[in-house]
């Protein structure tokens, strides 16, 4: 098990590394000057050059990839060109909006999702797993946005439950904040992995040692919950990590709709504003998290499957 | 979905056309002949959209802001007074072009890629699957901001931005299926008769890895559909005043307290537009690839 965990830390490496080249390249070269792209096309060559100077952009590009990666990795990212923050401190102040709602819409989604899969297993053909079928099929084809849009329009603008921006200060209103958005992303979440949960319980529940645990008299709930669901926790796994990682990326745009404080409402700004620094800084901390979360993901596979522990 | 019938059962003679299968795919399911309806709909509203839209989607008129619907204006209109019908139809045609360019030159690069990293392997394929891998574990749409965030909005760079996004997945199918196929007797027996490498790819590569990969470009059209609305809502894919059903949206958020119509029609037209083209990959797929539907 060790080996396995130690392993898998290490192949994170040339992992990240890998992701910082694919950013590198992605930044200086594809969109041909990086003045031009940050400035505009009525920059005065004089502003140009001076950005050149400020962004290191004249040294040789071996230097720059140097500095480049070893700036991302000790999160130095310099200053935002608009209004001269430190851009690692605008990551910071952001950032836990961001996990909180990712957090919060898959924790939300599994409540929803995984029950509302094991009823339509349990009632294979029936009308649980039509309602199952329907609202998976709605859930893969409505967008975040939309769906927080509506939510917004009516639990917020309408009824008054819920604030209509923002991102809360103290515990309980940040709760009250994040609730809508995560509902809306844990919508979809839901649809994913109450399908998921179908799938994979169909399966189990067709094997011999459930019908053995069924013949030796145990209860139905045991069956499902005990025997049933504990075999079907690998793809679930998989499944949650895929959740998570769906969530980060729904998270830009929902901060968006609910105008929520976070890493993507931080990085949309950017290019609007053309803040190369801080467009930088956003890619490079949500590239790393992606990486995170698949490391997580796979750490995780030790807990829930006793195989690789003795392996 | 349905439960597998055993292989040894089937009576040999019975192999139906993949064309014929595809017919009682849709004609079987009342979903798949709805979406099929839908898609129709949806491909004659963009093709005909001048004649269709009762107004120029981008005239603005002073007088006529933020009306709810009425017999003028079906769907009301938006803050500058713009018709929303007129704007969502000639939206569509954003969604189809898009919705069919970027997973089919996805298909085709994707497919090169895995293609070639899967019958040459060595070195090309550890660094072609390296990069699919490390791409593969980023979400379309996170890959598609974050690629968009560099190149900015406009109609080709979104192209390039959903091309990328769905290029990894393309070439992970392609590798694999030219592994299985590259052990084929077939394969062996061109090789031997002195068929050059590149015919033997184009000839007999490519064609028995087709299924897989018609089957994944129908299952992304929609896929496709829903990242550009997601890019337009950012602001980083279609550019107004151009309509799109994304860009619509946004600009119906920033008038919310004004009208909620532009919002709801927009956002019921993709839901409506992806759950068909959904439904109906689902069909090619269940037609062309049945070992892959459950």
């Amino acid at each position: 098990m060790t080996r396995y965990i130690v392993v898998r830390l290490l192949d994170a490496i040339p992992t990240v590394l890998l992701v910082l080249t694919l950013v590198f390249i992605a930044m200086r070269i594809l969109p041909g000057d990086p003045a031009v792209a940050a400035l505009g096309d009525f920059a005065t060559p004089e502003q140009r050059e001076a950005f050149r100077e400020k962004m290191g952009l004249n040294a040789p590009l071996w230097q720059q990839y140097l500095t480049f990666v070893v700036n991302s990795l000790t999160l130095d990212f310099g200053a935002s060109m608009m209004n001269g923050r430190d851009v690692l401190g605008l990551i910071a102040y952001n950032l836990p909006y961001t996990i909180e709602l990712t957090i919060a819409s898959v924790l939300l989604g599994v409540l929803i999702g995984v029950p509302f899969g094991v009823w339509a297993a349990t009632n294979p053909n029936r009308a649980p797993d039509s309602a199952m079928r329907g609202f998976s099929l709605i859930g893969y084809a409505v967008p975040d946005f939309y769906l927080g849009a509506l939510l917004l329009i009516v639990f917020s603008l309408n009824l008054g439950w819920f604030p209509i921006n923002g991102g809360g200060e103290g515990f309980l209103d940040r709760m009250h904040h994040v609730f809508l958005p995560a509902l809306t992303l844990a919508f979809i979440k839901a649809a994913f992995l109450g399908r998921l949960t179908r799938t994979a319980l169909l399966e189990v529940l067709g094997r011999d040692y459930i019908r053995t645990a069924r013949a030796k008299g145990a209860r139905e709930p045991r069956v499902i919950y005990r025997h049933g669901l504990r075999n079907a926790l690998l793809p679930l796994t998989t499944g949650l990590g895929l959740t998570t990682l769906t969530a980060l990326s729904g998270s830009v745009a929902i901060e968006l709709v609910f105008n929520r404080p976070g890493l993507g409402k931080l990085l949309i700004s950017a290019i609007a504003e053309r803040d190369y620094a801080v467009i930088q800084g956003g890619i490079v901390v949500f590239a790393l998290f992606v990486v995170a979360i698949n490391l997580a993901m796979d750490l995780a596979y030790v807990l829930v499957d006793p195989r690789i522990r003795v392996s | 979905m349905t439960a597998s019938i055993d292989p040894a059962l089937q009576p040999l003679a019975a192999q139906p056309s993949a064309f014929a299968t595809l017919r009682r795919v849709i004609f079987d399911r009342p979903a798949t002949i709805f979406a099929l309806v839908v898609v129709i709909l949806f491909i004659l509203v963009a093709a005909l959209a001048p004649l269709i839209a009762p107004y120029d989607p981008l005239a603005q008129s002073i007088l006529d802001v933020n009306k709810p619907p009425s017999a003028a204006h079906p769907i009301g209109t938006d803050q500058f007074g713009r018709d929303i019908l007129s704007r969502l139809v000639f939206g569509s045609r954003n969604s189809l072009i898009f919705g069919f360019v970027s997973p089919v030159l996805a298909a085709i690069i994707g497919t090169f890629l895995g293609v070639i990293a899967g019958y040459f392997g060595g070195l090309v394929d550890r660094i072609i699957s390296r990069v699919i891998d490390l791409l593969l574990a980023f979400p379309e749409l996170l890959l598609a901001i974050l690629i968009a965030a560099v190149l900015g909005g406009g109609f080709w760079n979104v192209v390039a931005v959903l091309t990328v996004a769905f290029t990894p997945g393309f070439a992970r199918v392609a590798r694999a299926s030219t592994l299985a196929v590259k052990q084929e007797p077939y394969i062996e027996a061109a090789v031997a008769v002195g068929l050059r490498t590149p015919m033997i790819i184009l000839r007999h590569v490519v064609p028995n890895i087709a299924a897989p990969i018609v089957v994944l470009t129908t299952l992304w059209i929609a896929s496709a559909i829903r990242l550009e609305a997601s890019l337009s809502f950012l602001g980083i894919g279609t550019q107004p005043p151009n309509p799109s059903w994304g860009n619509i949206i946004r600009d119906g958020l920033n008038n919310l307290f004004g009208s909620p119509w532009p919002i709801i029609g927009a956002g019921a037209l993709i839901t409506l537009v992806v759950l068909a083209f959904n439904l109906l990959g689902d069909a090619v797929r269940d037609a062309l690839d049945p070992e892959a539907s459950r």
